[in-house]
């Protein structure tokens, strides 16, 4: 069940993605700022976290998610450190997907070479 | 005195320059295309042997201005000037292409209207007196082009339907004041046209009024009719530009629905090898003029071309600062005949 | 041509542009989103049954997408995903591998430093930049809107 409901909330975020895509000139890298930017308030007025339980990985995949765990990180940061919290949450909260990106971007671009499309 | 200016925008040569050698080479896609009969030599790997695309497109220049001159039992002594020019920044194909022949070199930027801005120059310096043989060349690369003005080849984008797909390849003109043809009898020099358009995904539109607007400039200069020629055939409109080009022509009143097409839309299959509005590029023109068009006319099936490369001046650094995209289109007949 | 305003033939080519296949783009976009979300899930329960806390699932889960949103895209394979799935494929967070991978790799011809390591970020660098400031500014918020009570 909850792998249904991953799929459906998941499938759905990205087809709102898509709409906005399709019909606007909007481009991907357009529409993972925005989304970015959505989950961070959306995590920040504690509006996500009823999706992240009820969809799980349906909506923490989703770049959504990554602004959620931005949000969430930033304001445990802050109760607990105060304003210095408040700068060191978000990222420390994210470290992981981050790090990866950097490190794996970088092995891959010493492994791989780009492939013409054709 | 100019006594070979003929109306606003076209010069008629006194002397026209007789093409005298060609020579294409294209990548592997575009060797899969309907006129894959007309090029010399079809890649089957764009890198070439080289580090990178922009190496790779390089190569591709020099190679086939190398075999035009060989083509025409020439060496590179022969050649007065190489008149040339690309879509990369400071032209670098063109540049480190001349910097291997040791011919002097005027380096043209016309984006993909270079193939007929090097000709219409070659051919004015030829009549002129001021040379005797010229090379006209220019090239594009799907890769390199790619990752100049748009995304890099890995990142997983969808190309929208008015898109184009920048051809590989190169063509070489050599120009002659002697030699049996085909000619080149008339030049219409462009003026920029932008009517405003900004979506970098929809070069057809942004070319196609400074494409109006060369014919028509073009018919009135000459006193021809689009029914003088054979063929007229545009550089990179691709599926959407040309259909503009139909319905803006004829409103004006001039009917070219049974003798005009675009390289852009000749080179591809767009159904089966997924091109979406056509191909685009320097290349584009360049392999279809000294390919298809220049075979033709050897063989007699086609006596008179008006060929008009289009170019769309386009710099994404402009473009972001909220500049529309100022569009060029240069004219030449070629003709069987001298007159 | 000269009757004719920039606005005008802006309008005019607008609709000469073929219309995107809607529908299909949306049911692709949601099959390519979910199968990856799905997924996303199955990682994050293996971790769960491993004995991980929520916060340490939920970055194992993170590094593992990227690190095969990256291999695919070392592969040559997520362009073609991200070709037929669009946003369905952009969104997760295996896009935002293949948004800083793809130019890292195409950028190695350059060196390391300037070509790999400074182009990584051209298209992802706007969410870290985007990201960063929202979140700092979230967690201000929080303390000025809790401090009174």
């Amino acid at each position: 069940m909850e792998y249904i409901r991953a799929f459906i909330v998941g499938g759905l975020i990205c087809v709102i993605g898509q709409i906005i895509l399709d019909t606007t000139k909007l481009t991907p890298a357009h529409i993972l700022v925005t989304f970015l930017t959505a989950g961070v308030i959306l995590g920040g007025i504690g509006l996500y976290e009823p999706l992240v339980k009820f969809a799980g990985a349906g909506a923490t995949v989703p770049i959504l998610g990554f602004g959620y765990s931005l949000a969430q990180g930033a304001i445990e940061g802050a109760k607990s450190n105060g304003v210095i919290g408040a700068f060191t949450g978000g990222i420390t909260a994210t470290a992981g997907g981050i790090a990866a990106a950097i490190i794996f971007g970088y092995i891959m671009s010493l492994v791989f070479k780009p492939k013409t499309k054709n | 005195m100019a006594l070979k200016k003929l109306g606003s925008q076209t010069v008629k040569f006194h002397n026209p320059p007789s093409i005298i050698s060609t020579y294409t080479i294209v990548g592997p896609k575009e060797g899969e295309g309907p006129l894959k009969d007309y090029f010399d030599f079809i890649l089957e790997d764009d890198m070439w042997g080289q580090a990178s695309f922009e190496k790779a497109e390089a190569k591709i220049q020099e190679e086939t201005i190398k075999a035009a001159i060989n083509n025409g039992n020439l060496t590179n002594q022969d050649i007065d000037f190489i008149l040339s020019g690309d879509l990369l920044n400071q032209i670098v194909s063109s540049t480190y292409t001349a910097r291997q022949l040791s011919i002097p070199y005027y380096g043209l930027y016309g984006a993909c209207s270079t193939m007929t801005e090097s000709l219409s120059l070659g051919a004015m310096i030829i009549d002129g007196g001021f040379a005797d043989k010229v090379v006209c060349a220019t090239s594009s690369h799907f890769s390199s082009a790619e990752r100049q003005f748009r995304f890099p080849l890995e990142y997983g984008s969808q190309r929208n339907f008015s898109s184009q797909w920048t051809v590989t390849g190169a063509g070489a003109t050599i120009l002659s004041s002697t030699g049996d043809g085909p000619y080149i009898t008339y030049a219409t020099t462009g003026k920029i046209v932008d009517k405003g358009i900004k979506d970098a995904s929809n070069m057809g539109a942004a070319m196609a009024p400074a494409a109006v607007d060369t014919l028509i400039t073009h018919f009135k200069d000459t006193g021809f009719s689009p029914s003088d020629y054979d063929l007229i055939i545009s550089g990179d409109l691709g599926k959407i530009g040309k259909s503009i080009v139909l319905d803006l022509l004829k409103k004006e009143g001039y009917d070219l629905s049974n003798n005009f097409t675009d390289c852009g839309v000749e080179i591809f299959d767009g159904e089966k090898q997924d091109t979406h509005a056509g191909g685009s590029g320097c290349a584009c023109a360049a392999v279809v003029f000294n390919g298809y068009i220049y075979k033709e006319m050897k063989k007699g099936n086609l006596k008179r071309v008006l060929l008009m490369a289009t170019g769309a001046l386009h710099s994404t650094i402009i473009n972001q600062q909220g500049e529309s995209i100022p569009g060029i289109a240069h004219a030449i007949t070629i003709d069987i005949n001298k007159d | 041509m000269e009757n004719m305003t920039n606005k005008e033939y802006q309008k005019y080519a607008e609709k000469k542009v073929p219309k995107p296949t809607y529908f299909k783009n949306m049911l692709m976009a949601f099959l390519v989103g979910g199968i990856i979300c799905t997924f996303g899930q199955f990682i994050r329960n293996l971790l769960f049954k491993s004995g991980l806390d929520e916060k340490a699932v939920a970055g194992g889960t993170a590094i593992i997408l990227v690190f095969l949103g990256a291999l695919l895209t070392g592969l040559g394979v997520y362009d073609k995903i991200g070709k037929i799935g669009g946003a369905g494929a952009a969104i997760p967070i295996t896009g935002f591998s293949n948004a800083i991978v793809s130019p890292a790799m195409e950028h190695r011809t350059e060196g390391l430093i300037f070509g790999v390591a400074s182009k990584m970020f051209i298209i992802a660098g706007p969410v870290l930049v985007y990201g960063v400031t929202s979140s700092v500014l979230v967690g201000i918020l929080y303390l000025l809107l809790t401090k009174g009570r």
